[in-house]
C-alpha cells in the first residue's frame, strides 16, 4: 500500500535538496513552537484549573517579556527570510550557457520546443546534469509551469516571457503540472518530464524527424518576413543591427537605457514603437497578431544566436557545450 | 420559577415589538445583528454544502461525481460565499453589531439607519449572488484572475462581480459606523485605555474595511468594464496587464484576511479573560498589536505573487514585510497563553473554543512563515499547502472564534443558556474534524498536489480520503450548535444577567438587554477586566 502512499515528493534536481533542508528546518521550528505553546497551555490549564476558594492572581503584564518575545521571533524570522531569499535568488538566476527550451502554454496543453528543433507536447525530455532554461509564454490565460520533483514553479503569462531553470540530477519520469487555475480542464493540463542519461538522451534526440533547429527556422522566418532589408548585418540598414545586442544595454531615443532581454526582443517585434532605439525612426511595421507564439519564439531564438555565447545564446551548439 | 415569570414580563429588545415590520424596519443594532445572524448562517450552510461536494469529488482520483466545469464552479462559489457572504460579515456584523454599543455603554451605533442600510445592501448582494448560483454560477476561482475572468470564462462573472461589489459597500458602512461609534459614543469614563480588547480589534478591523474595500470595489468594476465593454485594462491582447489585476486584488484581499481574523482575536481576548478570571496579560501590547496588524497588513500583498512574474527585488521586499506582520500575531498568542498563568481556569464551551483557536491559529500562523519564505513558497504556492494554511487561519481561527463568541454571548443575545454538554461535544467534534480535514492537506501540498484540481494522480488518494472523512465530522460539529441554539430559544434555561461572572459593560445590563441597552447611562470608574472585583459564579451556571 505504501507504494501508493508516499509522504514526500521525489527529489530530482539540483537545488531541491536546499529547499527540502529549509523546509525540514521550518517543520522542526514550528513543531517546537507548537509543542512549547501547547505544553504551556496544558500545564496552566491543569495547574490553575478553577478551585473553590482559590482566586486568580492579577498580573498586569511585563514589557521586558513582551520585548523578548517580539525580538527573538523577529530574529528567527530574519534568518528564515535570508535563507529563503538565497534559494530564491538562485532559482531566479539562470546560469549562462544553459540549453534553452521554449514553452508555449495554452488551454489545456503544454507545447515545448528544443533548440535542436524537437517539438514535444505535454512531455519534456532532458538529460541528467545539463542546465535547462525555460522561456515561457501563454497563448491565452495565465498558466503555471510546475515540476514538484524539481521544486520549481513559474507562472506563464500571455503577452510576455517568463523564465525558469533547472538541472536534473536523477533519471526518471516526473509530474509536470499546471498550477495556476486556467479553466475547464486545468487538472488535465498535466504532463511528464523524462530525465534521461546523456547517452539515451542523444539517442532520443536523433530519433524522430525535425524540421531543423529553432534558430534555423528563425533565420528563414527572418528572411521571409523581410526583416533583413532593414536589420542588416552592417550598420547601414534603416533599422539597428541585431548582431551582438542580446544581453547588452540599448540606448533609446527617449534617453532611457534598457537591457535587450527576451521580453525586449519580443516587444520590439510585436509593437516596435514601444521602445525606439536612439538614432532610428519608428518605421517598422507592427507584427502583433501577424505571427504566432511559436514563430515568435523562433525569431527570438535566431536573434539571440546573433550574439556570441556565453550571453545566453547557447543556440544549436548547446550539445557541444555541455558534456 | 418566580424569576422566570418576572423575566418573561420584563420588556427587552426581543419582545418590545412583534411582527415582520418591527424587524425589517428596525434600527436597533441588536435586532440588526440578529438579521445578520440569520442571513450569514444561510450562506454558511450554502458554502458548506459546496465544500462537502468538493470533498466528495476528491474522494477518488478520477473526476467522477460532477463534471469538470461543475467542480470549478463549486470551488469558486465555495470561496466567494464563505469569504464575502460569511467570514467577512460574520463576527463584525453579528457579534460586533450586537456588542460594540453595549461594551462602550452606548444606546446604539452612531448611525442606526446606515446600519440597517448596510444589512439591506448585504441582502441585495446576497440575492444577486444566489440568482447567479441558480442560473449557472461562476467559475473564475474566488480570485477572479484576469484575463481568464475577463476574456475566457463563459460563466456569470459580471453578476458575481456586481454582487461582491455591493457586499463590499455593506462592509464599508459597517466599518464606518464602528469607527464613528467608538470615537464618539463612549460612556463617561470609558477612556481608550479602558476599552475592552474586543473594541480595539474591531476598531482595527473597521479601518481595514474602510481603506481596503474601496480598492476591491474599483478592481471588480474594472473587471466588469473589461468584460462588458471591451476596455483594455488587464488583458494583454487589449493592451492591459494581468499582473496589475493581481496587485489590485491582493491589495484588498490580503488585508481582508485580517478583516476575518482580527475580530476572532477580539472574541478570544474576552473569552480568555473571563474563563481565567484575569486581566489580559499585556493589555497595551495586545491592543496595539491589532493596530499594527491593520497597518502592516496593507504592505504585504505581493507575497501572493512570488511566482507570478514580479521582479526579484520586489519579491524580497514583500517577503521581509510579511515577516514583520507575523510579529504582532505572535505577540497575541504569547499574551493569551501568559494570561492563563496563575489564573482560575474553567472549561466551559467558549473556553474550549478559545483553546482550539490558539492551537489552530498558531499552526496557521507558523505555516504562514513557510509561505512568506521565498525559497519554500515557489514549491508550495498554489498547492494544497496553501489551502491548508489559510483554512487553519480562516476556519481554525475565524470560525472557531465566531463559534466561541456565539456561545459566550448567547445568554446575552437570547436570554437563554445553551445546553453545555452538547456545546462541549460540538466543540470537540469541530476541533477533531477540522484537523483531520486540513492537516493531511499540508502533506499533500508539499508532495505537489496543485489546488483547484478536479482529478489528480492516484498517489494522492489516501490523504484525500482522510481529508474527506474529516470533513464529515466537521459538518456534524457545525450542524449541532445550530440545532441546540434553536432548541434553547424555547427550552433553554433562563440566563442570568451575568451568568459567567464576566467583566464588561454588556454584562451589567439585563439578558436580553432593553432596546436602549441600559436603564440609565453607565459611568465607568474601573479598568477593563477588573476580575478581582467581580465574584465568580457560585456554581457552573449551566445545565448538565
Amino acid at each position: 500500500m505504501f507504494d501508493n502512499f508516499p509522504l514526500w515528493p521525489a527529489r530530482a534536481a539540483a537545488g531541491a535538496g536546499n529547499v527540502d533542508a529549509l523546509y525540514i528546518f521550518l517543520v522542526a521550528l514550528s513543531g517546537f513552537m507548537c509543542l512549547a505553546i501547547f505544553t504551556m497551555m496544558l500545564v496552566f490549564a491543569t495547574q490553575y484549573r478553577r478551585r473553590r476558594g482559590v482566586e486568580a492572581e492579577q498580573i498586569e503584564g511585563s514589557p521586558a517579556l513582551e520585548i523578548t518575545w517580539s525580538i527573538i521571533p523577529l530574529g528567527i524570522f530574519m534568518v528564515i527570510f535570508l535563507w529563503g531569499a538565497v534559494i530564491y535568488f538562485h532559482e531566479r538566476t539562470p546560469p549562462r550557457g544553459a540549453a534553452e527550451v521554449y514553452v508555449v502554454a495554452k488551454q489545456w496543453m503544454w507545447k515545448l520546443q528544443h533548440q535542436e528543433g524537437q517539438r514535444e507536447i505535454n512531455e519534456l525530455h532532458v538529460p541528467v546534469g545539463r542546465d535547462v532554461k525555460l522561456i515561457m509564454t501563454s497563448q491565452d490565460v495565465i498558466h503555471s509551469f510546475y515540476i514538484p520533483a524539481f521544486r520549481i514553479k513559474q507562472d506563464v503569462l500571455p503577452g510576455r516571457y517568463t523564465t525558469a531553470w533547472f538541472r536534473a540530477t536523477k533519471p526518471g519520469t516526473y509530474h509536470l503540472f499546471c498550477s495556476q487555475y486556467c479553466g475547464t480542464m486545468h487538472s488535465g493540463m498535466i504532463g511528464q518530464v523524462v530525465v534521461m542519461e546523456p547517452a539515451q538522451y542523444q539517442a532520443w534526440l536523433s530519433g524522430g524527424g525535425t524540421t531543423g533547429s529553432l534558430t534555423a527556422s528563425g533565420e528563414s522566418l527572418f528572411q521571409q518576413l523581410g526583416c533583413t532589408t532593414c536589420h542588416r548585418a552592417d550598420t547601414q540598414g534603416r533599422g539597428p543591427s541585431l548582431a551582438g545586442i542580446f544581453g547588452k544595454p540599448v540606448q533609446l531615443e527617449d534617453g532611457r537605457t534598457v537591457v535587450a532581454d527576451e521580453n525586449y526582443i519580443r516587444e520590439s517585434i510585436l509593437s516596435p514603437s514601444a521602445k525606439i532605439v536612439s538614432g532610428f525612426k519608428p518605421i517598422m511595421p507592427v507584427f502583433q497578431g501577424l505571427i504566432g507564439e511559436e514563430q515568435l519564439n523562433a525569431l527570438v531564438a535566431y536573434i539571440k544566436s546573433l550574439s556570441p555565447a556565453p550571453s545566453g545564446a547557447a543556440g544549436a551548439n548547446a550539445k557541444s557545450q555541455n558534456p | 420559577m418566580a424569576t422566570a415569570a418576572v423575566t418573561a414580563e420584563r420588556e427587552h429588545y426581543l419582545n418590545k415589538e412583534y411582527g415582520i415590520r418591527s424587524w425589517l424596519l428596525t434600527t436597533d443594532h441588536k435586532r440588526i445583528a440578529l438579521l445578520y445572524l440569520i442571513s450569514i448562517t444561510f450562506f454558511f450552510f450554502v458554502g458548506g454544502f459546496f465544500a462537502l461536494l468538493i470533498r466528495l469529488e476528491l474522494l477518488t482520483p478520477a473526476g467522477d461525481l460532477v463534471q469538470a466545469d461543475t467542480y470549478n464552479k463549486l470551488f469558486t462559489m465555495h470561496g466567494q460565499v464563505m469569504i464575502f457572504f460569511f467570514l467577512i460579515p460574520s463576527i463584525p456584523a453579528v457579534l460586533g453589531n450586537f456588542l460594540v454599543p453595549l461594551m462602550i455603554g452606548a444606546k446604539d451605533l452612531a448611525f442606526p439607519r446606515i446600519n440597517l442600510l448596510s444589512w439591506y445592501l448585504y441582502v441585495i448582494a446576497g440575492a444577486i449572488y444566489v440568482h447567479c448560483i441558480l442560473t449557472g454560477g461562476v467559475d473564475t476561482g474566488w480570485t477572479f484572475y484576469t484575463p481568464f475572468s475577463t476574456a475566457f470564462s463563459n460563466t456569470k462573472v459580471i453578476e458575481a462581480g456586481i454582487a461582491i461589489f455591493i457586499a463590499g459597500f455593506s462592509s464599508i458602512l459597517t466599518g464606518l459606523n464602528f469607527v464613528v461609534t467608538i470615537h464618539r459614543m463612549r460612556a463617561p469614563g470609558m477612556t481608550w485605555s479602558r476599552l475592552p480588547l474586543f473594541i480595539w480589534a474591531h476598531y482595527a478591523t473597521s479601518i481595514i474595511q474602510l481603506l481596503g474595500t474601496p480598492v476591491l470595489a474599483i478592481t471588480l468594476l474594472l473587471v466588469v468594464f473589461e468584460r462588458a465593454f471591451n476596455l483594455g485594462i488587464f488583458d494583454p491582447t487589449r493592451g492591459g496587464d494581468p499582473l496589475l489585476f493581481q496587485h489590485l486584488f491582493w491589495f484588498y484581499s490580503h488585508p481582508a484576511v485580517y478583516i476575518m481574523i482580527l475580530p476572532a482575536m477580539a472574541v478570544e481576548s474576552e473569552i480568555v479573560a473571563c474563563f481565567t478570571r484575569k486581566r489580559i496579560f499585556g493589555y497595551n501590547f495586545v491592543a496595539m498589536s491589532s493596530i499594527a496588524i491593520a497597518v502592516f497588513g496593507f504592505l504585504v500583498w505581493a507575497h501572493h505573487m512570488f511566482v507570478a512574474g514580479i521582479s526579484l527585488y520586489s519579491a524580497l521586499i514583500f517577503s521581509i514585510l510579511s515577516y514583520l506582520v507575523a510579529v504582532p500575531s505572535a505577540i497575541k498568542v504569547f499574551n493569551w497563553t501568559a494570561t492563563m498563568y496563575r489564573g482560575s481556569i474553567s472549561f466551559t464551551t467558549p473556553m474550549l473554543y478559545a483553546f482550539g483557536f490558539i492551537g489552530l491559529f498558531t499552526m496557521g500562523g507558523l505555516t504562514g512563515l513557510f509561505l512568506a519564505c521565498l525559497g519554500i513558497d515557489v514549491h508550495v504556492h498554489d498547492t494544497y499547502f496553501v489551502i491548508a494554511h489559510f483554512h487553519y487561519i480562516m476556519v481554525g481561527g475565524a470560525v472557531m472564534g465566531y463559534l466561541g463568541g456565539m456561545h459566550f454571548w448567547w445568554p446575552k443575545i437570547s436570554g437563554r443558556m445553551y445546553p453545555e454538554g452538547w456545546g462541549r461535544l460540538a466543540a470537540l467534534l469541530v476541533f477533531v474534524g477540522f484537523n483531520l480535514t486540513f492537516f493531511p492537506q499540508f502533506i499533500l501540498g508539499y508532495m505537489g498536489m496543485p489546488r483547484r484540481y478536479w482529478q489528480y494522480p492516484p498517489e494522492f488518494q489516501v490523504l484525500n480520503v482522510l481529508s474527506t472523512a474529516g470533513s464529515t465530522i466537521l459538518a456534524v460539529g457545525y450542524v449541532l450548535p445550530m440545532i441546540y441554539f434553536l432548541w434553547s430559544m424555547r427550552y433553554g434555561k433562563i440566563a442570568e444577567d451575568n451568568p459567567w461572572g464576566a467583566a464588561g459593560l454588556e454584562w451589567k445590563t439585563s439578558s436580553p438587554p432593553p432596546t436602549f441597552n441600559f436603564e440609565e447611562e453607565p459611568e465607568v470608574t474601573w479598568e477593563a477586566y477588573n476580575y478581582e472585583e467581580i465574584p465568580a459564579p457560585a456554581e457552573e451556571p449551566v445545565e448538565r
